[in-house]
Protein backbone atom coordinates (compact mmCIF):
# COMPACT_ATOMS: atom_id res chain seq x y z
CA UNK A 1 0.00 0.00 0.00
CA UNK A 2 1.15 3.48 -0.48
CA UNK A 3 1.32 5.85 2.19
CA UNK A 4 -0.82 8.07 2.46
CA UNK A 5 1.45 11.41 2.01
CA UNK A 6 2.64 9.92 -1.13
CA UNK A 7 -0.73 10.18 -2.69
CA UNK A 8 -0.69 13.89 -4.33
CA UNK A 9 2.32 13.46 -5.88
CA UNK A 10 1.36 9.87 -7.00
CA UNK A 11 -1.26 11.43 -9.01
CA UNK A 12 0.84 14.73 -9.97
CA UNK A 13 3.33 12.39 -11.57
CA UNK A 14 0.72 9.66 -12.61
CA UNK A 15 -1.00 12.30 -14.81
CA UNK A 16 2.20 13.96 -16.54
CA UNK A 17 3.53 10.73 -17.53
CA UNK A 18 0.11 9.84 -18.82
CA UNK A 19 -0.38 12.21 -20.88
CA UNK A 20 3.02 12.14 -22.36
CA UNK A 21 2.30 8.54 -23.50
CA UNK A 22 -1.35 9.44 -24.70
CA UNK A 23 0.86 12.20 -27.11
CA UNK A 24 3.05 9.34 -27.63
CA UNK A 25 0.29 7.01 -28.83
CA UNK A 26 -1.42 9.66 -30.59
CA UNK A 27 1.94 10.38 -32.68
CA UNK A 28 2.74 6.96 -33.53
CA UNK A 29 -0.66 5.91 -34.20
CA UNK A 30 -0.37 9.28 -36.82
CA UNK A 31 2.57 8.32 -38.36
CA UNK A 32 1.37 4.30 -38.87
CA UNK A 33 -1.53 5.60 -40.69
CA UNK A 34 0.27 8.28 -42.85
CA UNK A 35 2.43 5.72 -43.97
CA UNK A 36 -0.66 2.83 -44.08
CA UNK A 37 -2.67 3.14 -47.51
CA UNK A 38 -5.80 3.16 -46.27
CA UNK A 39 -9.25 3.32 -48.26
CA UNK A 40 -11.12 6.69 -48.21
CA UNK A 41 -14.08 4.60 -46.62
CA UNK A 42 -11.53 3.68 -43.82
CA UNK A 43 -12.39 7.03 -42.34
CA UNK A 44 -15.01 6.15 -39.39
CA UNK A 45 -12.68 3.35 -38.45
CA UNK A 46 -9.56 5.80 -38.04
CA UNK A 47 -11.38 8.51 -36.43
CA UNK A 48 -13.22 5.73 -33.92
CA UNK A 49 -9.20 4.45 -33.06
CA UNK A 50 -8.01 8.36 -32.66
CA UNK A 51 -11.14 9.77 -31.07
CA UNK A 52 -12.87 6.75 -28.77
CA UNK A 53 -9.96 4.21 -28.26
CA UNK A 54 -6.73 5.96 -27.86
CA UNK A 55 -8.61 8.25 -24.90
CA UNK A 56 -10.79 4.96 -24.09
CA UNK A 57 -7.84 3.20 -23.01
CA UNK A 58 -5.49 6.03 -21.37
CA UNK A 59 -8.53 6.49 -19.32
CA UNK A 60 -8.85 2.26 -18.43
CA UNK A 61 -4.70 2.75 -17.27
CA UNK A 62 -6.01 5.87 -15.41
CA UNK A 63 -8.73 4.37 -13.35
CA UNK A 64 -6.58 0.75 -13.40
CA UNK A 65 -9.28 -1.24 -14.67
CA UNK A 66 -6.51 -3.95 -15.76
CA UNK A 67 -9.02 -6.39 -16.92
CA UNK A 68 -10.47 -3.86 -19.39
CA UNK A 69 -7.93 -2.01 -20.26
CA UNK A 70 -6.18 -5.73 -21.41
CA UNK A 71 -9.40 -6.17 -23.37
CA UNK A 72 -10.56 -3.46 -24.86
CA UNK A 73 -8.41 -3.26 -27.91
CA UNK A 74 -7.95 -6.90 -28.84
CA UNK A 75 -11.33 -7.54 -28.22
CA UNK A 76 -13.56 -4.50 -28.59
CA UNK A 77 -11.90 -2.61 -30.79
CA UNK A 78 -10.71 -6.15 -33.20
CA UNK A 79 -14.71 -6.52 -33.48
CA UNK A 80 -16.07 -3.01 -33.95
CA UNK A 81 -13.46 -1.95 -36.45
CA UNK A 82 -14.33 -4.18 -39.37
CA UNK A 83 -17.39 -3.14 -38.76
CA UNK A 84 -17.10 0.69 -39.16
CA UNK A 85 -14.72 -0.30 -42.38
CA UNK A 86 -17.20 -2.19 -43.82
CA UNK A 87 -20.38 0.32 -43.06
CA UNK A 88 -19.34 2.28 -46.81
CA UNK A 89 -19.61 -1.00 -48.60
CA UNK A 90 -16.27 -0.73 -50.21
CA UNK A 91 -14.70 -5.11 -50.37
CA UNK A 92 -11.50 -3.76 -52.17
CA UNK A 93 -8.46 -4.66 -50.13
CA UNK A 94 -11.02 -5.22 -47.30
CA UNK A 95 -8.72 -7.76 -45.23
CA UNK A 96 -5.53 -5.62 -45.82
CA UNK A 97 -7.31 -2.35 -44.59
CA UNK A 98 -8.98 -3.71 -41.92
CA UNK A 99 -5.68 -5.82 -40.62
CA UNK A 100 -3.36 -2.23 -41.02
CA UNK A 101 -5.87 -0.11 -38.99
CA UNK A 102 -5.63 -3.29 -36.43
CA UNK A 103 -2.16 -3.26 -35.70
CA UNK A 104 -1.86 0.69 -36.05
CA UNK A 105 -4.12 0.68 -33.09
CA UNK A 106 -2.59 -2.63 -31.58
CA UNK A 107 1.60 -1.33 -31.79
CA UNK A 108 0.48 2.46 -31.09
CA UNK A 109 -2.11 2.68 -28.64
CA UNK A 110 -2.61 -0.67 -26.84
CA UNK A 111 1.21 -1.66 -26.05
CA UNK A 112 2.41 1.73 -25.69
CA UNK A 113 0.02 2.16 -23.13
CA UNK A 114 1.16 -0.87 -20.97
CA UNK A 115 4.49 1.30 -19.76
CA UNK A 116 2.31 4.36 -18.54
CA UNK A 117 0.31 1.07 -17.14
CA UNK A 118 3.24 0.55 -14.99
CA UNK A 119 2.29 3.79 -12.17
CA UNK A 120 -1.35 1.76 -11.73
CA UNK A 121 0.47 -1.51 -10.03
CA UNK A 122 0.53 -2.15 -6.15
CA UNK A 123 4.45 -2.96 -5.57
CA UNK A 124 4.60 -2.54 -1.75
CA UNK A 125 6.88 -0.24 -0.46
CA UNK A 126 8.68 0.51 -3.64
CA UNK A 127 7.14 3.26 -5.79
CA UNK A 128 5.60 2.02 -9.03
CA UNK A 129 7.34 4.77 -11.05
CA UNK A 130 10.68 3.48 -10.59
CA UNK A 131 9.86 0.62 -12.55
CA UNK A 132 8.74 2.87 -15.73
CA UNK A 133 12.20 3.78 -15.27
CA UNK A 134 13.31 0.85 -15.15
CA UNK A 135 11.38 -0.28 -17.92
CA UNK A 136 12.36 3.10 -20.59
CA UNK A 137 16.18 3.09 -19.30
CA UNK A 138 16.90 -0.62 -20.30
CA UNK A 139 14.85 -0.50 -23.44
CA UNK A 140 16.77 2.74 -24.76
CA UNK A 141 20.63 1.62 -23.21
CA UNK A 142 19.68 -1.86 -25.09
CA UNK A 143 19.19 -0.16 -27.91
CA UNK A 144 22.02 1.94 -27.69
CA UNK A 145 24.22 -0.22 -26.14
CA UNK A 146 23.80 -2.57 -29.25
CA UNK A 147 24.59 -0.44 -31.83
CA UNK A 148 27.67 0.83 -30.25
CA UNK A 149 28.79 -2.81 -29.84
CA UNK A 150 27.72 -3.24 -33.53
CA UNK A 151 29.63 -0.56 -34.83
CA UNK A 152 33.12 -1.78 -32.74
CA UNK A 153 33.19 -5.57 -33.12
CA UNK A 154 30.07 -6.33 -35.35
CA UNK A 155 30.31 -8.71 -38.33
CA UNK A 156 27.60 -10.53 -38.95
CA UNK A 157 24.55 -9.33 -39.96
CA UNK A 158 21.35 -10.22 -37.78
CA UNK A 159 18.65 -9.84 -40.77
CA UNK A 160 19.91 -7.75 -43.62
CA UNK A 161 16.91 -7.58 -45.75
CA UNK A 162 14.66 -6.03 -42.25
CA UNK A 163 17.35 -4.21 -40.34
CA UNK A 164 21.06 -3.49 -42.08
CA UNK A 165 22.47 -2.11 -39.49
CA UNK A 166 21.91 -5.01 -36.98
CA UNK A 167 24.67 -6.92 -36.13
CA UNK A 168 24.64 -10.24 -34.05
CA UNK A 169 27.73 -9.21 -32.09
CA UNK A 170 25.74 -6.07 -31.19
CA UNK A 171 23.13 -7.69 -30.23
CA UNK A 172 24.45 -10.40 -28.22
CA UNK A 173 27.21 -7.87 -26.33
CA UNK A 174 24.64 -4.92 -26.19
CA UNK A 175 21.72 -7.21 -25.11
CA UNK A 176 23.82 -8.59 -21.89
CA UNK A 177 25.59 -4.73 -21.10
CA UNK A 178 21.91 -4.02 -21.02
CA UNK A 179 20.99 -6.99 -19.28
CA UNK A 180 24.07 -6.18 -16.40
CA UNK A 181 23.12 -2.57 -16.10
CA UNK A 182 19.48 -4.16 -15.03
CA UNK A 183 20.74 -6.39 -12.48
CA UNK A 184 22.96 -3.90 -11.20
CA UNK A 185 19.40 -1.68 -10.68
CA UNK A 186 17.39 -4.13 -8.65
CA UNK A 187 17.97 -1.72 -5.43
CA UNK A 188 15.10 0.75 -7.07
CA UNK A 189 13.22 -2.43 -8.02
CA UNK A 190 11.23 -4.67 -6.02
CA UNK A 191 12.97 -7.44 -7.53
CA UNK A 192 16.68 -9.57 -6.21
CA UNK A 193 19.50 -9.01 -8.71
CA UNK A 194 18.51 -12.04 -10.30
CA UNK A 195 15.33 -11.13 -10.88
CA UNK A 196 16.02 -7.73 -12.24
CA UNK A 197 18.34 -9.29 -14.66
CA UNK A 198 16.27 -11.58 -15.64
CA UNK A 199 13.57 -9.11 -16.02
CA UNK A 200 15.89 -6.98 -17.83
CA UNK A 201 16.84 -9.81 -19.82
CA UNK A 202 13.38 -10.06 -20.94
CA UNK A 203 13.19 -6.57 -22.04
CA UNK A 204 15.81 -6.43 -24.00
CA UNK A 205 14.96 -9.64 -26.16
CA UNK A 206 11.22 -8.48 -26.60
CA UNK A 207 12.64 -4.63 -27.42
CA UNK A 208 15.29 -6.25 -30.11
CA UNK A 209 12.32 -8.45 -31.79
CA UNK A 210 10.16 -5.57 -31.73
CA UNK A 211 12.43 -3.29 -33.51
CA UNK A 212 13.26 -6.12 -35.97
CA UNK A 213 9.28 -6.54 -36.18
CA UNK A 214 8.36 -2.70 -37.03
CA UNK A 215 11.56 -2.76 -39.11
CA UNK A 216 9.96 -5.28 -41.44
CA UNK A 217 6.32 -3.91 -41.43
CA UNK A 218 7.98 -0.67 -42.29
CA UNK A 219 9.84 -1.82 -45.32
CA UNK A 220 7.10 -3.78 -46.48
CA UNK A 221 5.23 -0.02 -46.79
CA UNK A 222 8.34 1.15 -48.58
CA UNK A 223 9.68 3.63 -46.04
CA UNK A 224 12.77 3.96 -44.07
CA UNK A 225 11.59 5.98 -41.19
CA UNK A 226 8.47 6.34 -39.95
CA UNK A 227 8.32 10.12 -39.86
CA UNK A 228 10.46 13.02 -40.27
CA UNK A 229 9.36 14.56 -36.49
CA UNK A 230 12.86 14.52 -34.59
CA UNK A 231 15.36 15.87 -37.70
CA UNK A 232 17.98 12.48 -37.92
CA UNK A 233 15.79 10.37 -35.89
CA UNK A 234 12.81 9.39 -38.46
CA UNK A 235 9.51 9.86 -36.69
CA UNK A 236 8.00 8.88 -33.03
CA UNK A 237 7.61 5.13 -34.18
CA UNK A 238 11.40 4.91 -35.04
CA UNK A 239 12.45 5.73 -31.23
CA UNK A 240 8.96 3.69 -29.60
CA UNK A 241 9.30 0.44 -31.50
CA UNK A 242 11.42 -1.82 -28.81
CA UNK A 243 8.85 0.04 -26.58
CA UNK A 244 6.11 -1.46 -27.96
CA UNK A 245 6.99 -4.91 -27.74
CA UNK A 246 8.79 -4.84 -24.01
CA UNK A 247 6.04 -2.58 -22.71
CA UNK A 248 3.61 -5.37 -22.35
CA UNK A 249 5.78 -8.20 -21.17
CA UNK A 250 6.94 -6.30 -18.88
CA UNK A 251 3.98 -5.14 -17.59
CA UNK A 252 2.19 -8.44 -17.17
CA UNK A 253 5.29 -9.92 -16.03
CA UNK A 254 5.50 -7.62 -13.10
CA UNK A 255 1.88 -7.60 -12.21
CA UNK A 256 1.81 -11.54 -12.37
CA UNK A 257 5.03 -12.03 -10.16
CA UNK A 258 5.36 -8.56 -8.11
CA UNK A 259 2.11 -6.83 -7.68
CA UNK A 260 -0.43 -7.03 -4.46
CA UNK B 1 -3.52 35.40 -33.66
CA UNK B 2 -6.75 33.26 -34.79
CA UNK B 3 -4.49 32.42 -37.97
CA UNK B 4 -1.82 31.14 -35.78
CA UNK B 5 -4.31 29.13 -34.09
CA UNK B 6 -5.58 27.21 -37.06
CA UNK B 7 -1.90 27.11 -38.33
CA UNK B 8 -1.18 25.23 -35.36
CA UNK B 9 -4.34 22.87 -35.36
CA UNK B 10 -3.68 21.95 -38.57
CA UNK B 11 -0.04 21.19 -37.78
CA UNK B 12 -1.20 18.99 -34.65
CA UNK B 13 -3.93 17.16 -37.10
CA UNK B 14 -3.13 16.91 -40.31
CA UNK B 15 0.57 17.55 -40.32
CA UNK B 16 0.26 20.28 -43.46
CA UNK B 17 4.36 20.51 -44.72
CA UNK B 18 5.40 22.03 -47.51
CA UNK B 19 7.31 20.68 -50.20
CA UNK B 20 8.82 22.94 -52.46
CA UNK B 21 9.75 20.14 -55.15
CA UNK B 22 9.49 22.28 -57.94
CA UNK B 23 10.09 25.78 -57.21
CA UNK B 24 10.83 27.50 -54.21
CA UNK B 25 8.57 30.08 -51.91
CA UNK B 26 8.76 33.42 -53.72
CA UNK B 27 7.28 36.90 -53.96
CA UNK B 28 6.51 36.49 -57.42
CA UNK B 29 3.03 36.81 -58.46
CA UNK B 30 1.73 33.41 -59.13
CA UNK B 31 -1.49 30.94 -59.04
CA UNK B 32 -0.91 28.37 -57.21
CA UNK B 33 -3.19 25.72 -58.45
CA UNK B 34 -4.09 21.99 -56.53
CA UNK B 35 -5.89 19.04 -56.47
CA UNK B 36 -9.22 19.47 -54.23
CA UNK B 37 -10.75 16.55 -52.11
CA UNK B 38 -11.61 17.59 -48.62
CA UNK B 39 -12.34 20.93 -46.70
CA UNK B 40 -9.13 21.11 -45.06
CA UNK B 41 -7.49 21.76 -48.37
CA UNK B 42 -7.61 25.54 -48.55
CA UNK B 43 -6.50 25.75 -45.04
CA UNK B 44 -3.54 23.15 -45.49
CA UNK B 45 -2.10 24.84 -48.73
CA UNK B 46 -2.54 28.02 -46.69
CA UNK B 47 -0.40 26.76 -43.87
CA UNK B 48 2.05 25.25 -45.72
CA UNK B 49 2.78 28.45 -46.84
CA UNK B 50 5.96 30.23 -45.23
CA UNK B 51 4.30 32.74 -42.87
CA UNK B 52 5.52 35.28 -44.98
CA UNK B 53 3.32 34.63 -48.22
CA UNK B 54 0.59 33.70 -45.96
CA UNK B 55 -0.59 37.48 -45.93
CA UNK B 56 -0.19 37.91 -49.97
CA UNK B 57 -1.41 34.69 -51.04
CA UNK B 58 -5.13 34.79 -51.51
CA UNK B 59 -7.19 31.25 -51.62
CA UNK B 60 -10.27 31.23 -53.95
CA UNK B 61 -12.92 29.98 -51.85
CA UNK B 62 -16.86 28.46 -52.62
CA UNK B 63 -19.26 31.44 -51.16
CA UNK B 64 -22.06 28.68 -50.69
CA UNK B 65 -19.40 26.86 -47.91
CA UNK B 66 -17.35 29.39 -46.91
CA UNK B 67 -19.33 32.47 -46.98
CA UNK B 68 -22.60 30.38 -45.22
CA UNK B 69 -21.82 31.09 -41.38
CA UNK B 70 -20.51 33.46 -39.68
CA UNK B 71 -17.55 31.68 -38.24
CA UNK B 72 -16.36 30.44 -41.79
CA UNK B 73 -17.35 33.66 -43.05
CA UNK B 74 -15.06 35.55 -40.54
CA UNK B 75 -11.99 32.74 -40.89
CA UNK B 76 -12.43 32.97 -45.11
CA UNK B 77 -12.64 36.89 -45.00
CA UNK B 78 -10.73 37.85 -42.07
CA UNK B 79 -7.64 35.28 -41.44
CA UNK B 80 -7.36 33.73 -45.05
CA UNK B 81 -7.72 36.80 -46.90
CA UNK B 82 -9.96 34.78 -49.36
CA UNK B 83 -11.72 35.61 -52.62
CA UNK B 84 -15.06 34.42 -52.34
CA UNK B 85 -16.70 33.25 -56.01
CA UNK B 86 -20.41 32.28 -56.41
CA UNK B 87 -20.78 28.79 -57.88
CA UNK B 88 -24.61 29.19 -58.79
CA UNK B 89 -23.96 32.86 -60.27
CA UNK B 90 -25.27 33.78 -63.61
CA UNK B 91 -23.65 36.75 -64.26
CA UNK B 92 -21.17 36.72 -67.44
CA UNK B 93 -18.17 36.67 -65.73
CA UNK B 94 -17.80 34.85 -62.39
CA UNK B 95 -14.22 35.03 -62.31
CA UNK B 96 -14.29 38.77 -62.31
CA UNK B 97 -13.13 39.06 -58.53
CA UNK B 98 -10.03 36.64 -59.13
CA UNK B 99 -9.51 39.04 -62.22
CA UNK B 100 -9.74 41.86 -59.60
CA UNK B 101 -7.61 40.46 -57.11
CA UNK B 102 -4.76 39.54 -59.88
CA UNK B 103 -5.51 43.27 -61.03
CA UNK B 104 -4.34 44.05 -57.55
CA UNK B 105 -0.92 42.36 -57.73
CA UNK B 106 -2.31 39.44 -55.08
CA UNK B 107 -1.42 35.73 -55.71
CA UNK B 108 -3.96 32.88 -55.63
CA UNK B 109 -4.78 29.41 -54.42
CA UNK B 110 -7.26 27.55 -56.75
CA UNK B 111 -8.90 24.49 -57.08
CA UNK B 112 -9.43 24.15 -60.65
CA UNK B 113 -11.96 21.25 -60.59
CA UNK B 114 -14.14 23.41 -58.84
CA UNK B 115 -15.18 20.78 -56.24
CA UNK B 116 -13.98 18.30 -54.50
CA UNK B 117 -13.18 14.68 -56.16
CA UNK B 118 -13.17 11.51 -54.06
CA UNK B 119 -10.38 9.62 -56.41
CA UNK B 120 -6.65 9.49 -55.88
CA UNK B 121 -5.55 11.42 -58.96
CA UNK B 122 -7.50 15.11 -59.74
CA UNK B 123 -10.47 15.07 -61.98
CA UNK B 124 -10.99 17.16 -65.08
CA UNK B 125 -10.07 21.05 -64.63
CA UNK B 126 -12.57 23.54 -65.76
CA UNK B 127 -11.68 26.26 -67.83
CA UNK B 128 -11.07 29.01 -65.95
CA UNK B 129 -7.50 28.63 -65.13
CA UNK B 130 -7.07 28.50 -69.00
CA UNK B 131 -8.92 32.15 -69.16
CA UNK B 132 -6.76 33.74 -65.97
CA UNK B 133 -3.40 32.20 -67.84
CA UNK B 134 -4.76 33.94 -71.09
CA UNK B 135 -5.44 37.20 -69.22
CA UNK B 136 -2.83 37.25 -66.96
CA UNK B 137 0.32 35.41 -69.16
CA UNK B 138 3.55 37.07 -66.74
CA UNK B 139 1.53 35.28 -64.02
CA UNK B 140 3.23 32.11 -62.53
CA UNK B 141 0.61 29.03 -62.72
CA UNK B 142 2.11 26.96 -60.13
CA UNK B 143 0.78 23.08 -59.40
CA UNK B 144 0.31 21.66 -55.56
CA UNK B 145 -0.77 18.12 -55.10
CA UNK B 146 -2.00 17.40 -51.55
CA UNK B 147 -1.40 14.06 -50.16
CA UNK B 148 -3.62 12.16 -47.71
CA UNK B 149 -6.16 14.72 -47.25
CA UNK B 150 -9.04 12.77 -49.56
CA UNK B 151 -8.28 10.16 -46.42
CA UNK B 152 -8.12 12.31 -43.68
CA UNK B 153 -11.43 14.01 -44.26
CA UNK B 154 -12.90 12.39 -47.42
CA UNK B 155 -15.99 13.77 -49.04
CA UNK B 156 -19.14 13.25 -46.73
CA UNK B 157 -17.63 13.11 -43.28
CA UNK B 158 -17.31 15.83 -40.85
CA UNK B 159 -14.59 14.82 -38.52
CA UNK B 160 -10.74 14.98 -39.86
CA UNK B 161 -8.49 11.76 -38.95
CA UNK B 162 -4.85 13.01 -37.92
CA UNK B 163 -3.04 11.69 -40.92
CA UNK B 164 0.21 13.74 -42.20
CA UNK B 165 -1.02 14.99 -45.10
CA UNK B 166 1.86 16.94 -47.27
CA UNK B 167 1.45 19.72 -49.84
CA UNK B 168 3.98 19.32 -52.83
CA UNK B 169 4.64 22.41 -55.31
CA UNK B 170 5.93 22.10 -58.24
CA UNK B 171 7.74 23.65 -61.22
CA UNK B 172 5.34 26.47 -62.82
CA UNK B 173 4.18 26.19 -66.31
CA UNK B 174 2.72 28.83 -68.54
CA UNK B 175 0.15 28.56 -71.70
CA UNK B 176 1.79 28.21 -74.59
CA UNK B 177 1.63 30.48 -77.53
CA UNK B 178 -0.79 28.92 -79.85
CA UNK B 179 -1.94 25.99 -77.26
CA UNK B 180 -5.23 25.20 -77.37
CA UNK B 181 -7.94 25.44 -74.31
CA UNK B 182 -8.33 21.23 -73.92
CA UNK B 183 -4.23 20.87 -74.40
CA UNK B 184 -3.68 23.49 -71.73
CA UNK B 185 -6.05 22.18 -69.21
CA UNK B 186 -4.63 18.56 -69.86
CA UNK B 187 -1.03 19.51 -69.68
CA UNK B 188 -1.85 21.78 -66.11
CA UNK B 189 -3.79 18.38 -64.78
CA UNK B 190 -0.97 16.05 -65.58
CA UNK B 191 1.24 18.99 -63.97
CA UNK B 192 -0.72 18.29 -60.63
CA UNK B 193 -0.83 14.43 -61.15
CA UNK B 194 3.29 14.10 -61.61
CA UNK B 195 3.59 15.04 -58.02
CA UNK B 196 1.24 12.22 -57.11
Amino acid sequence: MNLPPLQPMHYLIGGVVELLFALTSFYCLREFYSLTPTHPSDHPAMAAAFYIFLPLQYWLVWIDWVTMLTILIPVYAFLILPVLSMVKGVTADYLQRVAKIQWGLMLAVFCISHAPALLMLNLGGVPPVNLLFFLITIVQLSDVLQYVAGKLVGRTKLAPNVSPSKTVEGLVLGGLAATGVGAALWWVTPFTPLEAGAMALAIVVAGALGGLVLSAVKRSLGAKDWGGMIEGHGGALDRMDSVTFAAPLFFHLTNYFFAH
Amino acid sequence: MIGQLIVAATRILVGGQGMWVGTSPGDQQRIYFANHSSHLDTVLVWAAMPPALRGRVRPVAAMDYWGKGRIQRRIALGVLNAVLIDRQTRSSNPLEPLEQALRAGDSLIIFPEGTRGTGQLPGAFKPGLHHLAKNFPEVELVPVFLDNLRRALPKGSLLPVPLSCVARFGAPIHLEPGETKPAFLERARNAVVALA
